[in-house]
Protein backbone atom coordinates (compact mmCIF):
# COMPACT_ATOMS: atom_id res chain seq x y z
CA UNK A 1 0.00 0.00 0.00
CA UNK A 2 1.41 3.41 -0.89
CA UNK A 3 2.96 5.58 1.77
CA UNK A 4 3.33 9.06 2.18
CA UNK A 5 6.71 10.81 3.16
CA UNK A 6 6.25 11.10 6.63
CA UNK A 7 5.28 6.79 6.62
CA UNK A 8 7.93 6.11 4.01
CA UNK A 9 10.40 7.89 6.90
CA UNK A 10 9.22 6.48 10.04
CA UNK A 11 9.29 2.74 8.18
CA UNK A 12 12.39 3.16 7.61
CA UNK A 13 13.14 4.30 10.94
CA UNK A 14 11.52 1.79 12.47
CA UNK A 15 12.26 -0.91 10.53
CA UNK A 16 8.88 -2.20 9.63
CA UNK A 17 5.85 -0.62 7.26
CA UNK A 18 3.41 1.30 9.20
CA UNK A 19 1.15 3.91 8.37
CA UNK A 20 -0.97 6.81 10.14
CA UNK A 21 -2.40 5.64 13.43
CA UNK A 22 0.39 3.58 14.12
CA UNK A 23 2.74 3.01 17.32
CA UNK A 24 6.36 3.06 16.59
CA UNK A 25 9.56 3.01 18.23
CA UNK A 26 11.74 4.40 16.05
CA UNK A 27 15.76 5.12 16.00
CA UNK A 28 16.68 8.51 15.95
CA UNK A 29 19.27 9.75 13.45
CA UNK A 30 20.00 12.58 15.74
CA UNK A 31 18.58 14.42 18.81
CA UNK A 32 19.43 17.53 20.38
CA UNK A 33 19.21 19.80 23.16
CA UNK A 34 19.44 23.24 23.75
CA UNK A 35 21.32 25.55 26.44
CA UNK A 36 17.77 26.73 28.56
CA UNK A 37 16.50 22.95 28.43
CA UNK A 38 20.12 21.11 28.54
CA UNK A 39 19.79 21.47 32.40
CA UNK A 40 16.70 20.01 32.95
CA UNK A 41 17.26 16.96 30.40
CA UNK A 42 20.72 16.36 32.23
CA UNK A 43 18.72 16.14 35.71
CA UNK A 44 16.36 13.57 33.96
CA UNK A 45 19.25 11.64 32.95
CA UNK A 46 21.03 11.70 35.97
CA UNK A 47 18.72 12.03 38.83
CA UNK A 48 15.41 9.87 37.24
CA UNK A 49 17.39 7.68 34.24
CA UNK A 50 20.85 7.45 36.77
CA UNK A 51 22.39 7.16 33.77
CA UNK A 52 26.38 7.45 33.84
CA UNK A 53 27.31 7.32 30.02
CA UNK A 54 24.74 8.11 27.09
CA UNK A 55 25.03 4.73 24.36
CA UNK A 56 25.12 6.56 21.34
CA UNK A 57 26.94 10.43 21.85
CA UNK A 58 27.03 10.12 18.17
CA UNK A 59 23.59 10.84 17.75
CA UNK A 60 23.73 13.95 20.20
CA UNK A 61 23.98 17.55 19.61
CA UNK A 62 23.98 20.51 21.94
CA UNK A 63 23.28 23.93 20.87
CA UNK A 64 23.77 27.59 23.34
CA UNK A 65 21.50 29.50 21.26
CA UNK A 66 18.64 30.60 23.32
CA UNK A 67 20.28 32.91 25.99
CA UNK A 68 23.83 33.04 23.99
CA UNK A 69 26.25 34.65 25.51
CA UNK A 70 25.00 34.13 28.49
CA UNK A 71 22.63 37.16 29.89
CA UNK A 72 22.95 36.48 34.06
CA UNK A 73 24.30 34.17 36.45
CA UNK A 74 22.10 31.47 36.38
CA UNK A 75 21.89 30.91 32.32
CA UNK A 76 25.84 31.02 33.03
CA UNK A 77 25.95 28.37 35.37
CA UNK A 78 23.57 26.24 33.29
CA UNK A 79 25.92 26.60 30.20
CA UNK A 80 28.40 25.45 32.25
CA UNK A 81 26.96 22.55 33.09
CA UNK A 82 25.93 21.43 29.52
CA UNK A 83 30.10 22.28 28.51
CA UNK A 84 30.68 19.95 31.67
CA UNK A 85 27.70 17.24 30.49
CA UNK A 86 29.28 17.40 26.32
CA UNK A 87 32.79 16.61 27.29
CA UNK A 88 31.60 14.19 29.95
CA UNK A 89 29.89 12.50 27.11
CA UNK A 90 31.90 12.51 24.41
CA UNK A 91 29.39 14.64 22.59
CA UNK A 92 31.45 16.24 19.73
CA UNK A 93 28.66 17.89 18.08
CA UNK A 94 28.36 20.98 20.34
CA UNK A 95 27.73 24.17 19.43
CA UNK A 96 28.59 27.42 22.13
CA UNK A 97 27.93 30.79 21.98
CA UNK A 98 27.89 32.62 18.49
CA UNK A 99 27.14 29.39 15.93
CA UNK A 100 23.73 30.33 15.67
CA UNK A 101 20.42 28.85 16.32
CA UNK A 102 20.02 24.84 16.83
CA UNK A 103 17.60 24.20 13.59
CA UNK A 104 19.54 26.68 11.20
CA UNK A 105 22.93 24.95 12.69
CA UNK A 106 21.27 21.12 12.35
CA UNK A 107 20.97 21.52 8.46
CA UNK A 108 23.42 24.23 7.69
CA UNK A 109 26.13 20.99 9.35
CA UNK A 110 24.45 18.19 7.88
CA UNK A 111 23.26 17.06 11.24
CA UNK A 112 20.27 15.97 9.52
CA UNK A 113 19.85 15.10 6.03
CA UNK A 114 16.91 13.82 3.78
CA UNK A 115 15.07 10.65 4.51
CA UNK A 116 16.44 11.04 8.63
CA UNK A 117 14.43 11.09 11.68
CA UNK A 118 15.64 13.62 13.96
CA UNK A 119 14.15 15.24 17.33
CA UNK A 120 14.87 18.48 19.62
CA UNK A 121 14.27 19.76 22.41
CA UNK A 122 12.88 22.96 20.96
CA UNK A 123 8.93 22.82 19.31
CA UNK A 124 10.67 24.69 15.84
CA UNK A 125 12.27 21.22 15.24
CA UNK A 126 9.89 20.62 12.01
CA UNK A 127 12.21 22.71 10.14
CA UNK A 128 13.94 19.52 8.94
CA UNK A 129 11.30 19.05 6.79
CA UNK A 130 12.44 21.84 4.44
CA UNK A 131 15.24 18.64 3.36
CA UNK A 132 12.66 16.14 3.47
CA UNK A 133 13.49 14.70 7.10
CA UNK A 134 11.12 13.97 9.72
CA UNK A 135 11.84 16.57 12.68
CA UNK A 136 9.88 17.11 15.24
CA UNK A 137 9.92 18.91 18.92
CA UNK A 138 9.16 17.10 21.80
CA UNK A 139 9.61 17.94 26.24
CA UNK A 140 12.82 17.72 28.47
CA UNK A 141 11.60 13.64 29.54
CA UNK A 142 11.25 12.56 26.19
CA UNK A 143 14.45 14.11 24.74
CA UNK A 144 16.39 12.93 28.06
CA UNK A 145 15.17 9.66 26.92
CA UNK A 146 16.02 9.96 23.67
CA UNK A 147 19.46 10.65 24.70
CA UNK A 148 19.45 7.84 26.98
CA UNK A 149 18.27 4.85 24.33
CA UNK A 150 18.72 6.43 20.91
CA UNK A 151 14.90 5.81 20.06
CA UNK A 152 11.66 7.48 20.97
CA UNK A 153 8.30 6.49 20.39
CA UNK A 154 5.62 8.09 18.56
CA UNK A 155 2.25 7.97 16.98
CA UNK A 156 2.79 8.04 13.26
CA UNK A 157 0.47 11.14 11.84
CA UNK A 158 -2.10 11.30 9.16
CA UNK A 159 -0.63 13.79 6.76
CA UNK A 160 -2.52 17.20 4.96
CA UNK A 161 -1.34 17.70 1.65
CA UNK A 162 -0.67 20.74 0.39
CA UNK A 163 0.23 21.56 -3.41
CA UNK A 164 1.99 24.91 -4.39
CA UNK A 165 1.23 26.54 -8.03
CA UNK A 166 2.67 29.27 -9.89
CA UNK A 167 5.41 31.36 -8.18
CA UNK A 168 5.34 33.83 -5.31
CA UNK A 169 5.49 37.46 -6.46
CA UNK A 170 8.24 39.94 -6.26
CA UNK A 171 8.65 41.12 -2.22
CA UNK A 172 6.64 38.43 -1.43
CA UNK A 173 8.14 35.66 0.70
CA UNK A 174 7.73 31.83 2.29
CA UNK A 175 6.37 33.78 5.64
CA UNK A 176 3.63 35.64 3.80
CA UNK A 177 2.36 31.94 2.40
CA UNK A 178 2.87 30.16 6.15
CA UNK A 179 0.28 33.42 7.19
CA UNK A 180 -1.65 32.94 4.68
CA UNK A 181 -2.01 29.24 4.82
CA UNK A 182 -2.50 29.97 9.43
CA UNK A 183 -5.18 32.43 8.52
CA UNK A 184 -7.09 29.55 6.84
CA UNK A 185 -5.68 26.52 9.09
CA UNK A 186 -5.59 27.88 12.11
CA UNK A 187 -3.58 27.82 15.33
CA UNK A 188 -4.67 24.34 15.50
CA UNK A 189 -5.43 23.23 12.27
CA UNK A 190 -2.92 20.61 12.11
CA UNK A 191 -2.79 19.34 15.32
CA UNK A 192 -0.77 15.95 15.41
CA UNK A 193 -0.98 16.18 11.93
CA UNK A 194 2.16 15.62 9.23
CA UNK A 195 2.39 18.52 6.58
CA UNK A 196 3.54 18.01 3.08
CA UNK A 197 4.09 20.63 0.65
CA UNK A 198 4.42 19.58 -2.81
CA UNK A 199 5.33 21.79 -6.45
CA UNK A 200 8.01 23.75 -4.02
CA UNK A 201 10.27 23.98 -6.88
CA UNK A 202 10.46 27.76 -7.27
CA UNK A 203 10.89 28.00 -3.20
CA UNK A 204 14.73 27.50 -2.19
CA UNK A 205 15.81 25.42 0.89
CA UNK A 206 15.99 28.91 2.92
CA UNK A 207 12.32 29.41 2.15
CA UNK A 208 11.01 26.11 2.79
CA UNK A 209 13.12 26.18 6.16
CA UNK A 210 10.41 29.04 7.11
CA UNK A 211 7.22 26.99 5.52
CA UNK A 212 8.51 23.80 7.76
CA UNK A 213 9.53 26.10 10.83
CA UNK A 214 6.10 27.91 10.91
CA UNK A 215 3.67 24.46 10.14
CA UNK A 216 4.37 24.19 14.31
CA UNK A 217 2.21 27.38 14.79
CA UNK A 218 -0.56 25.41 12.91
CA UNK A 219 -0.03 22.61 15.19
CA UNK A 220 1.72 19.93 13.00
CA UNK A 221 3.75 16.92 14.49
CA UNK A 222 6.12 17.43 11.04
CA UNK A 223 5.81 19.39 7.76
CA UNK A 224 7.71 17.89 4.42
CA UNK A 225 8.77 19.40 1.63
CA UNK A 226 8.71 16.72 -1.19
CA UNK A 227 12.55 16.29 -2.25
CA UNK A 228 13.66 17.61 -5.73
CA UNK A 229 16.77 18.74 -7.25
CA UNK A 230 17.15 21.07 -5.06
CA UNK A 231 17.18 18.50 -2.17
CA UNK A 232 19.92 16.35 -3.73
CA UNK A 233 22.30 19.50 -4.33
CA UNK A 234 22.07 19.72 -0.38
CA UNK A 235 22.17 16.20 0.42
CA UNK A 236 21.71 12.82 -1.35
CA UNK A 237 17.96 11.28 -0.65
CA UNK A 238 17.70 7.55 -0.17
CA UNK A 239 15.57 5.67 -3.18
CA UNK A 240 13.32 4.70 -0.90
CA UNK A 241 12.13 8.46 -0.35
CA UNK A 242 9.31 9.32 -3.18
CA UNK A 243 6.28 10.53 -3.34
CA UNK A 244 3.55 7.50 -4.15
CA UNK A 245 0.50 8.28 -6.20
CA UNK A 246 -1.73 6.53 -4.27
CA UNK A 247 -0.89 7.52 -0.34
CA UNK A 248 -3.10 8.72 1.13
CA UNK A 249 -4.24 12.15 2.36
CA UNK A 250 -6.29 13.33 5.07
CA UNK A 251 -7.12 16.64 3.34
CA UNK A 252 -5.44 18.06 -0.10
CA UNK A 253 -5.29 21.74 0.03
CA UNK A 254 -3.77 24.02 -3.46
CA UNK A 255 -2.42 27.38 -2.41
CA UNK A 256 -1.90 30.00 -5.71
CA UNK A 257 1.57 30.99 -4.94
CA UNK A 258 0.72 34.04 -7.30
CA UNK A 259 -2.32 35.62 -5.47
CA UNK A 260 -0.42 35.32 -1.95
CA UNK A 261 0.44 39.13 -0.90
CA UNK A 262 2.40 41.02 1.84
CA UNK A 263 0.79 39.60 4.92
CA UNK A 264 1.17 40.63 9.11
CA UNK A 265 -0.17 38.34 12.37
CA UNK A 266 -1.78 40.80 14.92
CA UNK A 267 -0.47 40.10 18.48
CA UNK A 268 -1.58 37.71 20.34
CA UNK A 269 -2.52 35.33 17.72
CA UNK A 270 -0.60 33.50 14.80
CA UNK A 271 -3.74 33.70 13.11
CA UNK A 272 -5.31 36.63 13.54
CA UNK A 273 -3.64 37.80 9.94
CA UNK A 274 -4.27 40.84 7.90
CA UNK A 275 -2.96 42.42 5.15
CA UNK A 276 0.62 43.92 5.68
CA UNK A 277 -1.10 47.56 3.66
CA UNK A 278 -4.16 47.24 6.50
CA UNK A 279 -2.00 48.43 8.66
CA UNK A 280 -0.56 51.55 8.52
CA UNK A 281 -1.82 53.08 11.57
CA UNK A 282 0.18 50.55 13.43
CA UNK A 283 3.53 52.67 14.58
CA UNK A 284 6.63 50.55 16.07
CA UNK A 285 9.53 51.09 18.25
CA UNK A 286 11.60 47.97 17.52
CA UNK A 287 12.24 46.09 14.29
CA UNK A 288 13.30 42.62 14.61
CA UNK A 289 14.82 40.36 11.44
CA UNK A 290 16.28 36.94 12.98
CA UNK A 291 15.04 33.65 14.24
CA UNK A 292 15.35 30.31 13.21
CA UNK A 293 11.96 31.16 10.93
CA UNK A 294 13.55 33.86 8.98
CA UNK A 295 17.07 34.80 10.13
CA UNK A 296 19.13 33.61 6.90
CA UNK A 297 21.31 34.73 4.07
CA UNK A 298 18.19 35.31 1.93
CA UNK A 299 16.24 36.89 4.46
CA UNK A 300 19.02 39.98 5.40
CA UNK A 301 19.24 40.23 1.35
CA UNK A 302 15.54 40.65 1.12
CA UNK A 303 15.61 43.30 4.10
CA UNK A 304 18.56 44.74 2.55
CA UNK A 305 17.51 45.20 -1.02
CA UNK A 306 14.39 47.55 0.88
CA UNK A 307 16.55 49.12 3.26
CA UNK A 308 19.68 49.67 0.19
CA UNK A 309 20.79 53.86 0.41
CA UNK A 310 18.51 54.76 3.44
CA UNK A 311 17.81 55.38 6.66
CA UNK A 312 15.06 53.78 9.08
CA UNK A 313 12.87 56.30 10.56
CA UNK A 314 13.53 58.22 13.19
CA UNK A 315 12.74 56.63 16.88
CA UNK A 316 12.77 53.22 14.96
CA UNK A 317 15.49 50.70 16.48
CA UNK A 318 16.31 48.14 14.00
CA UNK A 319 17.25 44.76 15.51
CA UNK A 320 19.69 42.02 12.87
CA UNK A 321 20.52 38.77 14.28
CA UNK A 322 21.86 36.77 11.82
CA UNK A 323 20.79 32.95 12.21
CA UNK A 324 24.60 31.22 12.24
CA UNK A 325 27.75 32.58 12.14
CA UNK A 326 27.91 31.21 8.50
CA UNK A 327 24.89 33.79 7.76
CA UNK A 328 26.60 36.25 9.24
CA UNK A 329 29.84 35.79 6.92
CA UNK A 330 27.81 35.29 4.06
CA UNK A 331 26.49 38.72 4.92
CA UNK A 332 29.64 40.26 5.49
CA UNK A 333 31.22 39.09 2.38
CA UNK A 334 28.53 40.09 0.04
CA UNK A 335 27.81 43.77 1.58
CA UNK A 336 24.38 42.66 2.92
CA UNK A 337 25.79 43.72 6.31
CA UNK A 338 27.19 46.93 5.40
CA UNK A 339 24.00 48.04 3.93
CA UNK A 340 21.86 47.13 7.22
CA UNK A 341 24.91 48.91 9.18
CA UNK A 342 24.16 51.74 6.84
CA UNK A 343 20.79 52.02 7.10
CA UNK A 344 21.00 52.28 11.20
CA UNK A 345 20.79 48.31 11.98
CA UNK A 346 22.16 47.15 15.61
CA UNK A 347 23.24 43.52 14.58
CA UNK A 348 23.71 41.16 17.44
CA UNK A 349 25.33 37.74 18.09
CA UNK A 350 24.21 34.98 15.89
CA UNK A 351 21.40 33.03 17.76
CA UNK A 352 18.07 33.30 18.81
CA UNK A 353 18.04 36.77 20.11
CA UNK A 354 14.82 38.32 21.58
CA UNK A 355 12.74 36.04 20.27
CA UNK A 356 12.10 34.19 23.43
CA UNK A 357 12.41 37.59 25.23
CA UNK A 358 15.10 36.90 27.81
CA UNK A 359 17.63 39.05 26.62
CA UNK A 360 19.21 41.65 23.78
CA UNK A 361 15.60 43.27 23.10
CA UNK A 362 13.42 42.56 25.67
CA UNK A 363 10.51 44.76 25.26
CA UNK A 364 9.10 47.34 27.56
CA UNK A 365 4.97 47.83 28.74
CA UNK A 366 3.51 49.61 26.28
CA UNK A 367 5.90 49.01 23.09
CA UNK A 368 5.29 47.36 19.35
CA UNK A 369 8.01 45.10 18.08
CA UNK A 370 7.42 43.89 14.11
CA UNK A 371 9.43 40.66 14.24
CA UNK A 372 10.60 38.20 11.44
CA UNK A 373 9.76 35.51 14.17
CA UNK A 374 7.12 33.05 14.28
CA UNK A 375 5.57 33.82 17.97
CA UNK A 376 3.56 37.30 18.75
CA UNK A 377 1.86 35.73 22.06
CA UNK A 378 1.31 38.35 24.76
CA UNK A 379 4.64 38.04 27.31
CA UNK A 380 6.74 36.43 24.19
CA UNK A 381 9.18 38.97 24.24
CA UNK A 382 8.93 40.72 27.74
CA UNK A 383 5.80 43.02 28.98
CA UNK A 384 2.72 41.74 28.31
CA UNK A 385 1.73 44.59 27.69
CA UNK A 386 3.78 44.99 24.69
CA UNK A 387 2.66 43.66 21.39
CA UNK A 388 4.40 41.84 18.64
CA UNK A 389 3.46 41.76 14.66
CA UNK A 390 4.79 38.82 13.06
CA UNK A 391 5.49 39.27 9.16
CA UNK A 392 8.32 38.73 6.23
CA UNK A 393 11.96 40.22 6.45
CA UNK A 394 10.65 42.01 3.36
CA UNK A 395 7.66 44.14 5.48
CA UNK A 396 9.97 44.47 8.27
CA UNK A 397 12.43 46.41 6.66
CA UNK A 398 9.36 48.64 4.84
CA UNK A 399 8.07 49.16 8.34
CA UNK A 400 11.68 49.97 9.66
CA UNK A 401 11.28 52.42 6.95
CA UNK A 402 8.57 54.61 7.76
CA UNK A 403 8.30 53.56 11.35
CA UNK A 404 4.80 51.79 11.31
CA UNK A 405 3.33 48.66 9.15
CA UNK A 406 4.14 48.74 5.78
CA UNK A 407 3.24 46.83 2.90
CA UNK A 408 6.94 46.56 1.27
CA UNK A 409 5.90 46.78 -2.39
CA UNK A 410 4.85 50.54 -1.60
CA UNK A 411 8.38 51.49 -0.15
CA UNK B 1 -13.74 19.56 47.56
CA UNK B 2 -11.84 20.97 45.01
CA UNK B 3 -12.03 24.13 42.53
CA UNK B 4 -12.27 24.50 38.97
CA UNK B 5 -9.79 26.88 37.12
CA UNK B 6 -12.06 27.96 34.00
CA UNK B 7 -9.56 29.28 30.70
CA UNK B 8 -10.38 30.35 26.84
CA UNK B 9 -8.93 28.92 24.16
CA UNK B 10 -5.83 28.52 22.83
CA UNK B 11 -3.64 28.86 26.50
CA UNK B 12 -0.08 29.16 25.23
CA UNK B 13 2.95 27.99 27.13
CA UNK B 14 3.75 31.56 27.31
CA UNK B 15 0.85 32.29 28.94
CA UNK B 16 1.28 29.28 31.45
CA UNK B 17 4.37 30.49 31.94
CA UNK B 18 6.53 32.92 30.10
CA UNK B 19 10.37 32.04 29.31
CA UNK B 20 11.79 34.83 31.34
CA UNK B 21 10.58 32.62 34.68
CA UNK B 22 11.85 29.18 33.40
CA UNK B 23 14.22 26.95 36.03
CA UNK B 24 17.18 28.49 33.84
CA UNK B 25 16.47 32.05 34.32
CA UNK B 26 15.28 31.59 38.06
CA UNK B 27 15.02 28.75 39.94
CA UNK B 28 13.44 24.79 39.67
CA UNK B 29 11.58 25.84 43.64
CA UNK B 30 10.19 28.67 42.38
CA UNK B 31 8.28 27.09 39.77
CA UNK B 32 4.75 27.04 40.97
CA UNK B 33 4.81 30.76 41.81
CA UNK B 34 5.44 31.33 38.13
CA UNK B 35 1.89 29.39 36.90
CA UNK B 36 -0.08 32.28 34.74
CA UNK B 37 2.03 34.93 36.80
CA UNK B 38 0.87 37.27 33.62
CA UNK B 39 -2.16 35.86 32.26
CA UNK B 40 -3.81 35.30 35.48
CA UNK B 41 -1.68 36.64 38.53
CA UNK B 42 -4.53 34.97 40.81
CA UNK B 43 -4.04 31.52 40.00
CA UNK B 44 -0.66 30.49 41.85
CA UNK B 45 -1.32 32.19 45.13
CA UNK B 46 -5.18 30.80 45.53
CA UNK B 47 -4.51 27.36 43.87
CA UNK B 48 -4.90 24.28 46.03
CA UNK B 49 -3.29 21.14 45.12
CA UNK B 50 -6.45 18.28 43.86
CA UNK B 51 -7.71 21.78 41.83
CA UNK B 52 -8.58 20.62 37.88
CA UNK B 53 -7.95 23.32 34.93
CA UNK B 54 -10.92 23.16 32.36
CA UNK B 55 -10.17 24.58 29.19
CA UNK B 56 -11.24 25.30 25.90
CA UNK B 57 -9.64 24.34 22.71
CA UNK B 58 -5.90 23.78 21.93
CA UNK B 59 -4.54 23.94 25.36
CA UNK B 60 -0.91 24.24 25.59
CA UNK B 61 0.19 25.39 22.36
CA UNK B 62 3.54 26.84 21.61
CA UNK B 63 6.64 25.79 23.23
CA UNK B 64 8.26 22.83 23.97
CA UNK B 65 8.60 23.87 27.69
CA UNK B 66 8.18 21.26 29.63
CA UNK B 67 8.74 23.39 32.48
CA UNK B 68 5.14 24.91 31.81
CA UNK B 69 2.99 21.42 32.56
CA UNK B 70 5.67 21.05 35.61
CA UNK B 71 4.96 24.29 36.91
CA UNK B 72 1.24 23.10 36.91
CA UNK B 73 2.40 19.31 38.83
CA UNK B 74 3.56 21.71 41.41
CA UNK B 75 0.63 23.45 41.86
CA UNK B 76 -1.38 19.97 42.60
CA UNK B 77 -3.09 20.45 39.55
CA UNK B 78 -5.09 16.96 39.27
CA UNK B 79 -6.23 16.63 35.53
CA UNK B 80 -6.95 18.89 32.79
CA UNK B 81 -9.89 18.92 30.73
CA UNK B 82 -10.23 20.38 27.23
CA UNK B 83 -11.53 19.94 24.13
CA UNK B 84 -8.21 19.57 22.12
CA UNK B 85 -4.38 19.87 23.44
CA UNK B 86 -1.70 20.87 21.18
CA UNK B 87 0.69 18.22 20.54
CA UNK B 88 3.77 18.50 22.35
CA UNK B 89 2.03 19.91 25.63
CA UNK B 90 0.00 16.68 25.53
CA UNK B 91 3.50 14.33 25.29
CA UNK B 92 4.69 16.68 28.04
CA UNK B 93 1.69 16.05 30.56
CA UNK B 94 1.30 12.91 29.87
CA UNK B 95 4.99 11.88 30.63
CA UNK B 96 4.85 13.68 33.85
CA UNK B 97 2.02 11.91 34.79
CA UNK B 98 -1.10 14.48 34.49
CA UNK B 99 -4.59 13.19 33.62
CA UNK B 100 -5.58 14.90 30.66
CA UNK B 101 -8.93 14.55 29.55
CA UNK B 102 -10.49 15.33 25.67
CA UNK B 103 -13.82 16.94 25.97
CA UNK B 104 -14.99 20.08 25.99
CA UNK B 105 -16.72 21.10 29.70
CA UNK B 106 -16.30 24.67 29.27
CA UNK B 107 -20.07 25.05 28.88
CA UNK B 108 -21.33 22.46 31.71
CA UNK B 109 -18.71 24.50 34.48
CA UNK B 110 -18.08 27.80 35.54
CA UNK B 111 -14.80 29.27 37.33
CA UNK B 112 -14.91 28.35 40.84
CA UNK B 113 -17.16 25.72 40.64
CA UNK B 114 -16.26 22.80 43.75
CA UNK B 115 -15.74 19.48 42.06
CA UNK B 116 -14.26 16.16 43.05
CA UNK B 117 -12.47 14.18 40.80
CA UNK B 118 -12.72 10.19 40.90
CA UNK B 119 -9.73 9.06 38.48
CA UNK B 120 -10.17 5.58 38.87
CA UNK B 121 -13.75 6.00 37.77
CA UNK B 122 -12.87 8.70 35.46
CA UNK B 123 -15.86 11.00 36.73
CA UNK B 124 -16.21 14.14 37.61
CA UNK B 125 -18.37 15.11 40.49
CA UNK B 126 -20.33 18.50 40.74
CA UNK B 127 -23.07 20.25 42.15
CA UNK B 128 -24.96 19.39 39.42
CA UNK B 129 -24.46 15.71 39.06
CA UNK B 130 -21.34 13.60 38.02
CA UNK B 131 -19.91 13.66 34.53
CA UNK B 132 -18.54 10.73 32.93
CA UNK B 133 -15.07 11.54 31.20
CA UNK B 134 -13.88 9.86 28.05
CA UNK B 135 -11.35 7.24 29.17
CA UNK B 136 -7.84 7.76 26.89
CA UNK B 137 -6.01 5.43 24.82
CA UNK B 138 -5.01 2.08 26.58
CA UNK B 139 -1.37 3.22 25.98
CA UNK B 140 -2.16 6.45 27.55
CA UNK B 141 -3.64 5.25 30.47
CA UNK B 142 -0.94 2.88 30.79
CA UNK B 143 1.79 5.78 31.40
CA UNK B 144 -0.17 7.48 33.79
CA UNK B 145 -0.94 4.26 36.27
CA UNK B 146 2.49 3.99 36.19
CA UNK B 147 3.07 7.98 36.88
CA UNK B 148 4.64 9.01 33.83
CA UNK B 149 6.90 7.63 30.70
CA UNK B 150 10.08 7.21 33.15
CA UNK B 151 9.01 5.28 35.70
CA UNK B 152 6.91 3.27 32.52
CA UNK B 153 10.17 2.79 30.64
CA UNK B 154 11.73 1.72 33.79
CA UNK B 155 9.65 -0.82 35.07
CA UNK B 156 8.91 -1.95 31.24
CA UNK B 157 12.30 -1.69 29.51
CA UNK B 158 10.49 -0.60 26.39
CA UNK B 159 8.40 2.53 25.08
CA UNK B 160 4.61 2.23 23.97
CA UNK B 161 4.39 0.69 20.62
CA UNK B 162 7.70 -1.31 21.28
CA UNK B 163 7.21 -4.83 21.93
CA UNK B 164 8.45 -7.23 24.37
CA UNK B 165 12.19 -8.03 24.38
CA UNK B 166 13.00 -5.76 21.82
CA UNK B 167 16.64 -4.28 21.44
Amino acid sequence: MAQTLSEQVLSSASGRTVYAGELVVVELDRVMTIDSIAPEVIDVLEHELGMEELPYPERCAVFIDHVAPAANVATAEGQVRARRFVKQQGISRFYDSGCGVCHQLMVEEHLVEPGMVAIGSDSHSTTYGAIAAFGTGMGTTDIALAFATGRTWMRVPETVRIDLTGQLPDRVDAKDLTLHLLRDVRADGFTYRAVEFHGVSTLSISSRMTLSSMTTEMGAKAGLSVPDALTRAFAPVPDWLAVQDDAIYLDRRVVNLGAVEPLVARPPRVDDVVPAGSLDDVTVDQVFVGTCTNGRLQDLRAAADILRGRRVAQGVRLLVVPASRAVLQGAVADGTLAVLLDAGAAVGPPGCGPCIGRHLGVLGAGEVCFSTSNRNFSGRMGSPQARIYLGSPQTAAATALRGRITDPRDV
Amino acid sequence: MNRVWLFGDDIDTDQIIPGRYSPYMTSEEELARYAFIEHRPGFAPNVEPGDIIVAGKNFGCGSSREYAPRALLRCGIAAIIAPSFARIFFRNALNLGIPLFEVDLTDQLADGDEVRLDLAASRLHTGRGPIELPRPPAFVEAIQREGGIVAYYQRRGRFPGESNGAH
